[in-house]
């Protein structure tokens, strides 16, 4: 029974990667309660700070950030892409990066070139088979986003800013709305576009600064800038366990669905045998 | 009745402290800080150290370490935006080449010009396949 012998090793392997990804589906099912925990941790901080930037915009303040100030012209951008460092897990990178490269070919269109920033191995590689011009990047962040490994990164774009090879900033990164549903996002950074300065209280007062403006706003500013990428960051960890744990159950699924057919044809076969087997004896023994 | 004022102290890890207080020490930059109640509104860097606040319904103080950070003062709020990693402009510094060092590695093997049409291409061609696989799991059952 060749045939036979066959279905039965294909089985034993489906089953084997079966098990394969109803681990990782496991693994990714614990790993996505404590990146959600950790990004519901990250979400008062950056609350904060942007309620302190809103009241700073508030102020009548002598010194004014170069973050603040808009640019007329834009000649070259930077994009902060937020992609995994791991794959098998759905469409969430390719989501981002496809939202990306529209947007950069959209802008290279308007003769705007664009300067890249990577986090996480996924959008490196494929940043660097596009040929894209990457000023910086960070992969390997492991499980726990920290801050320490994202301040270089996001100081070279800001360097760039400031020093204006870069007139604008954006972020893209994926969403966390629920562990079926992630979203892109592409969001502008820089120069920062205070949405809270729109229901504009005309109060004319100041802080008092110690020891003056601009450091202190200088300081705010970056920190405002790096805990926004912190939350971004926070966030695409918490869509990367999800997605993984939705792709990894369709697949164990998938792989559940394939044993069943796989089994019905070997019982068909093995009966089909023991049918031809048993009417070869009848008609021996009927000619007997 | 004692006058009290809210604190809130958060880094980007974790929110530390939210409550009402009588009165908050902390470690500004150029000096220590008494702060009460309808303090005029501030903003000063801290230095790493340890910020004394007196709660308002416990008799005891409580000490609360920070590495640095952001101290804001509004007359009802106070914020402490406390950093969770250790700055300092040399360590920034350093942590920049070195991302750029990095950077510059990974493009040492990249390919001649952007291409953007073969990426959209390639992108397009996953999606349709993960579209397909997911049309392929709604006929079987």
């Amino acid at each position: 029974m060749a045939a036979g012998k066959e279905i039965r090793t294909k089985i034993k392997s489906v089953e084997n990667t079966r098990k394969i990804t109803k681990a990782m589906e496991m693994v990714a099912a614990s790993k996505m309660r404590k990146a959600q925990e950790r990004m519901r941790h990250a979400r008062p901080y950056a609350e904060k700070i942007a309620q302190v930037a809103a009241h700073f915009s508030h102020a009548h303040s002598e010194y004014k950030h170069p973050f603040l100030a808009k640019r007329e012209t834009t000649r070259r951008v930077g994009v902060i892409v937020v992609t995994t460092d791991k794959g098998l897990c759905g469409a969430l990178n390719t989501n981002a990066l496809r939202q990306t490269v529209n947007r950069m070919r959209e802008w290279d269109a308007q003769g705007v070139g664009v300067d890249v920033c990577v986090i996480g191995n996924k959008g490196l590689g494929f940043m660097q088979r596009l040929g894209a011009n990457v000023l910086s990047q960070v992969t390997a962040l492991g499980d726990t986003p920290h801050m320490e490994r994202l301040i270089g990164p996001v100081q070279v774009m800001l360097q760039a800013f400031e020093s204006g090879k870069i007139d604008a900033l954006y972020l893209v990164y994926s969403r966390f709305v629920n562990t079926m549903k992630q979203e892109t996002r592409l969001q502008q950074v820089l120069p920062l576009t205070d949405e809270a300065a729109l229901d504009q209280v005309e109060k004319h007062w100041d802080y008092i600064y110690e020891p003056d403006a601009k450091k202190v706003v200088d300081a705010l500013m970056t920190r405002y800038v790096e805990a926004l990428i912190y939350s971004a960051v926070a966030e695409n960890m918490a869509c990367e366990q999800s997605a993984r744990m939705v792709a990894m159950k369709a697949a164990s699924d998938n792989a559940k669905d394939v044993i069943g057919e796989l089994k019905l044809v070997y019982n068909k076969t093995r009966q089909a045998a023991i049918t031809k087997e048993l009417s070869e004896i009848v008609a021996g023994a009927a000619a007997v | 009745m004692v006058m009290t004022v809210h604190v809130d102290i958060v880094s980007a890890e974790a929110a530390i402290y939210s409550g009402s207080v009588e009165f908050l020490i902390a470690p500004g930059e150029v000096g220590e800080l008494g702060i009460y109640p309808y303090h005029t509104p501030l903003i000063t860097r801290i230095k790493p150290g340890s910020l004394r606040l007196k709660p308002a319904d416990q008799d005891e103080e409580i000490l609360i370490y920070v590495s640095g950070g952001i101290l804001e003062v509004q007359p009802g709020t106070i914020t402490v935006l406390s950093d969770t990693a250790i700055r300092g402009a040399d360590l920034d510094e350093a942590r920049i080449l070195e991302a750029k060092r990095s950077a510059e590695e990974a493009m040492k093997n990249r390919e001649s010009e952007m291409d953007y049409a073969r990426a959209q291409a390639e992108l397009a061609e996953a999606v349709a396949q993960l579209q397909a696989l997911n049309k392929l799991r709604g006929t079987r059952h």
